[in-house]
């Protein structure tokens, strides 16, 4: 028992030990110990940072906030050439090619090379989808009729099956997007599990009530599913945004016609089969890989699909939700971009803040919707706050995402780089200061520098769109009023943090702030317990936590007749 | 009747040799299974008792002796206590561990009882005298439901934040309370094992467990598997011992934060005692019943009449929930009757490892005395025997299938716990009389009514002092829902 009794006069005695406890490889030890002493508050990133592998931890700690909170066993050596098994259409538990025979290329984004053709849905085979889980949730069908907590069982299967091939699944994340392999690995594949774990559990307790209307009626309400849910996601966190539609939806018992990102489409297209495999029935749920404009559009504006689940850019999150609109009324719920605000307080631990603000930023490429766009510093700090994150940001590693080094791969593709490219030139020409990076980084792929912009104006270009890209904007504030007026400034409204060490400017900014997350001391800190989604044109409803269950969920009323009311 | 002519989309049809195909599929029970432990669980250790002292466990089919255990009294609570306060202790690993990580050890501990289900089955029955199928399909599925869904639990319990009054942030954390004891019978061991481990541990708690005396021997592989699933030392301890000893020692001790017993009413009240002598430790109770099970003369009568069976003789009528009042409506008195009368003399009784076997032994000589005396009670204060009424066999426990038909209100039969196979059944003119009549009782832990007539279905449920009320079905628990006694039944809910 001692070895788990912490000492008198703090807690990081016991961290160390449970980092014996967790690791075997003594250099993982020396690592992790000495990295645990460092660490400046103990407290459940003490223990994420603990548990994360030390070889992560020496060659990343960019990321090592996210990445350290997973998986205690080291990375394994990455195939850089995985096999690409699936790629056609997943409708009714079978493959299918698609009805128009059409196929698209997915490119490595790491190269430019194409990986493969992969089968290319519009709106005929949205159509067969969406038939295929309409017939799945009729009444009486065996998902309609499954047991909640068998719901919940095949949910745990898929996250068994997934943990299984977590190393494939990373490969292969990483070969179609471009996001380091550890990275993936390390923090996409574990939240992918955790989510759908969760969601699990939630099964068979999401539960209506029964309610004391007056009058001689007994009254309660039951929470079913909503029917055939349309969901489109994105190519910035394939895996795990299908997790986080796929969870909620089948916990609470819908069917799913699914449209995977063009750039990605890989990954879920394995998950698929590990579907298939452990036991969903058919036409519960279907995987389309497509564009936008064709299958997106046909499953938005589908008059047999209850709800549309969209997360992407703004832009076309007000397409879809007029789509519903102009076709019949599907609920609709949508996780959009972001331009989200970083408030740094004078008084905030600065090295801390400089290397999360950095994470903020650069993490996943700068392709986060979260991601902490417009960094606000204090004028006292200001200074050295520039020089340390332009001092981080050029030793940020670059690179191959196969190279365990390597912190940041190419972005996604020509045009989301050639996207980005454009606005560091208009942040250039409008006058805010590049203090580093600014250019391609490599001869091919699309790579791009890690870029770091001071002086920046909130009127710049670079300061009210979302870039989606690896540049960074540093604003100097005076007053929490100004800040806060200034954060709150934009359309958006998805995450913002504060860094401070006063417990009354943590509440006051925190509270002030007109975003759907905010992180104090922290960025980027994500669990499925914890709901997500933007105030403003950030989005419309909550995924994740119990909050997540609602997009999923028709409330019935159900009142009965009866001879006598009784308390 | 009428209700099975609606036809329901998708319905599964039965089919006879379907059926007696999965019956060939049925798993067989362990033969001569090992028995590794049976000392006492402690800090992930196993250990002999301070005093040195052990107990035999008895197969109550056969009276007969399985093996000695391990006895724990004070001094063995003393040092489970001390474990489990230290696994409990600020910065621990315990205190420390991510919800979700105590769920999948949760989760990690259902896979195991499912992996060793048959093996547990078999020294359910061994030592229950249980039946082994319903064992396997009842009491494990039940306990590896019970565990998986708290599993899913434990990163759901939320606190709130609160809009007060003034310049205050307010909100509400859920903590764990601490050392819990925990005290289970014996009629159904390892689901009450889980009933009792899954919600406890998914909350972050550490556990002092004592089993019954006589049915030790599950909760002590379930406490191996316990430490096989990851849960750091001390966060489980498991204790076989005796109410008196042990269970008093948990009651009474200054060291632990609540109490959680199932078993016998009488017993009940000693707990509450003990706790309001000592530390005013949050108690929460499970305990007797005499459940009244209402038939109408518009109920489905085969169902009615199966259900009524079920009701009270499942687990040899050893189950707090037991329909052991039954009130049929007069113009269906005596058909009712006959036909309860007639199942119960198909009852199969015989071992527990006869796959046909419906009813196993009691679960000791004592219990079968109990009984016997309480069916010599029912004939003496004029109760009509209809069948059964007599020990049943050279050796075991086992009872006859009792009926008694013409029961009034004040009979002993009527009013008290016999927890064995002795079905009342009771007549009745009208909805109020039989709601004033079933609600009559120092117990309300369950009930049940039986009619196609949405209008009393809905007014005897609302009116029923119970914590559980059936409609047209008897003991159908669910992980899912709550389960817990109104007035004498009990404090508090589980599930």
């Amino acid at each position: 028992m001692g070895g788990f009794d912490p000492p008198a006069g703090g807690s990081r005695a016991s961290l160390a030990h449970i980092k014996l406890e967790k690791q075997t490889s003594p250099a993982h030890v020396q690592v992790c110990l000495k990295f645990i002493f460092l660490v400046e508050t103990p407290g459940p990133a003490a223990v994420m940072l603990g548990l994360r592998s030390a070889v992560f931890r020496a060659v990343t700690p960019l990321s090592r906030v996210l990445a350290c909170r997973f998986s205690a066993a080291p990375i394994p050596v990455p195939n850089t050439q995985p096999e690409v098994h699936y790629n056609k259409l997943f409708i009714n538990n079978r493959w299918q090619d698609a009805e128009s025979g059409k196929t698209f290329p997915t490119i490595n984004p790491a190269t430019g090379e194409v990986i493969c053709q992969v089968a290319e849905a519009d709106e005929s085979d949205v159509n067969k989808a969406v038939k295929a889980a309409s017939d799945a949730f009729r009444l009486g069908s065996p998902w309609r009729r499954m047991d909640a907590s068998h719901r919940g069982l095949l949910l745990n299967r898929l996250a068994d099956a997934i943990e299984r091939d977590a190393a494939y699944l990373a490969e292969l994340e990483t070969l179609d997007n471009g996001k380091p392999y550890a990275v993936a690995y390390s923090v996409d594949l574990p939240n992918v599990v955790k989510c759908l774990r969760y969601y699990a559990g939630w099964a068979d307790k999401w539960e209506g009530k029964t309610i004391p209307i007056d009058g001689d009626y007994f009254c309660y309400t039951r929470h079913e599913p909503v029917g055939v849910c349309g969901q489109i996601i994105p190519w910035n966190f394939p895996l795990l945004m299908q997790a986080w539609k796929l969870g909620p939806a089948l916990a609470t018992g819908n069917t799913v016609v699914m449209k995977v990102a063009e750039q990605t489409p890989l990954t879920a297209l394995y998950v698929a089969s590990l579907i298939k495999e452990v036991g969903f029935p058919e036409g519960v749920v279907n995987i389309l890989p497509g564009m936008g404009p064709t299958a997106g559009a046909a499953i938005a504006r589908h008059m047999d699909v209850d709800k549309v689940a969209f997360t992407g850019s703004t832009e076309v999150g007000h397409l879809i939700q007029q789509a519903s609109g102009s076709s019949n009324l599907k609920r609709v719920t949508l996780e959009l971009g972001g331009k989200s605000p970083n408030i740094v307080l004078s008084d905030a631990n600065m090295e801390d803040a400089v290397e999360q603000s950095h994470f903020a930023l650069f993490f996943n490429q700068g392709q986060c919707c979260c991601a902490g766009s417009r960094t606000y510093v204090q004028a006292d700090i200001y200074d050295e706050f520039v020089e340390r994150s332009v001092e981080r940001a050029k030793r940020r590693v670059v690179g191959d995402p196969f190279d365990m080094k390597t912190e940041q791969g190419p972005q996604v593709d020509q045009e989301q780089f050639n996207k980005i490219l454009g606005y560091i030139s208009s942040g250039k020409r409008e006058g805010a200061k590049l203090m580093c990076g600014g250019g391609v980084a490599a001869d091919r792929g699309y790579f791009i520098q890690p870029t770091v912009f001071g002086d920046v104006q909130d009127n710049m270009t670079i300061a009210r769109e979302e870039i989606f890209g690896p540049v960074m904007q540093i604003f100097k504030f005076k007053t929490l009023e100004e800040v806060l007026t200034r954060a709150n400034d934009s359309k958006y409204g998805l995450a913002a943090a504060v860094f401070t060490k006063d417990i009354d400017k943590a509440n006051y900014v925190s509270s002030g702030l007109r975003a759907g997350t905010v992180w104090i001391n922290c960025y980027d800190v994500f669990g499925a317990q914890a709901p997500f989604g933007g105030y403003k044109a950030s989005g419309v409803g909550r995924e994740l936590g119990q909050y997540g269950l609602e997009n999923y969920t028709e409330v019935k009323t159900v009142t009965i007749k009866i001879p006598q009311k009784n308390s | 009747m009428t209700s099975s002519k609606i036809e329901i989309p998708g319905e599964v049809k039965s089919d006879p040799a379907a059926l007696m195909a999965s019956l060939q599929l049925m798993p067989s029970p362990v033969p001569n299974p090992e028995l590794k432990y049976t000392k006492i669980f402690i800090n992930n250790e196993w250990h002999v008792s301070v005093s040195g002292k052990v107990f035999p466990v008895y197969n109550p089919a056969t009276g007969e002796q399985i093996c000695e255990v391990q006895e724990a009294d004070k001094a063995d609570v003393d040092k489970a206590v001390q474990a489990a306060r230290l696994a409990f202790s600020l910065g621990s690993v315990w205190r420390r561990m991510d919800a979700s990580e105590r769920g999948k050890l949760l989760a990690k501990l259902a896979d195991l009882v499912e992996r060793d289900s048959v093996y547990l089955a078999t020294i359910e029955s061994l030592n229950s005298g249980k039946p082994f199928l319903p064992t396997l399909f009842v009491d494990l599925q039940g306990t590896i439901k019970t565990l998986r869904y708290f599993a899913g639990y434990a990163d759901k319990i939320h606190g709130t934040s609160i809009p007060m009054d003034g310049e205050y942030l307010t909100f509400t954390r859920y903590e764990p309370i601490g050392v819990c004891g925990q005290i289970i019978p014996w009629n159904f061991p390892l689901m009450m094992a889980a009933w009792k481990l899954a919600p406890a541990l998914a909350c972050g708690n550490t556990v002092v467990l004592k089993p019954s005396e006589e049915t030790p021997l599950t909760c002590l592989y379930v406490a191996a598997l316990v430490k096989e699933a990851g849960f750091p030392p001390g966060v489980v301890n498991i204790l076989p011992g005796f109410g008196p000893t042990a269970g008093a020692a948990i009651a009474s001790h200054m060291g632990i934060d609540k109490v959680a017993f199932t078993g016998s009413t009488e017993v009940g009240k000693l707990i509450q005692e003990a706790a309001g002598r000592s530390n005013l430790k949050r108690v929460t109770l499970e305990m007797g019943g005499k459940n009244p099970n209402i038939i109408f003369a518009d109920a489905d009568l085969d169902l009615a009449v199966e259900q009524a069976h079920q009701g009270v003789f499942f687990n040899a009528g050893q189950c707090c929930t037991a329909g052991s009042r039954i009130y049929v409506e007069e113009p269906i008195y005596d058909e009712f009757v006959r036909r309860s009368v007639e199942r119960a003399k198909r009852r199969i009784v015989g071992s527990p490892f006869d796959p046909t076997t419906e009813q196993g032994p009691q679960i000791s000589r004592e219990h079968q005395n109990r009984v016997l005396e309480y069916i010599q009670s029912g004939i003496q204060e004029g109760a009509k025997l209809e069948c059964g009424g007599k020990a049943l066999g050279l050796k075991g426990f086992f009872i006859e299938p009792t009926v008694f038909s013409d029961v009034k209100d004040d009979m002993r039969i009527a009013k008290e716990e016999i927890f064995g196979p002795v079905q009342q059944i009771m007549k009745f003119k009208t909805v109020e009389e039989a709601i004033e009549r079933a609600n009559n009782s120092d117990y309300g832990l369950t009930a049940a009514v039986f009619t196609t007539d949405i209008n009393k279905a809905m007014t005897v449920s609302t009116a029923m002092q119970a914590g559980t009320v059936w409609v047209n079905c008897f003991n159908a628990l669910s992980t899912q829902c709550p389960f817990g006694g109104y007035k004498m039944s009990g404090n508090g809910r589980e599930l």
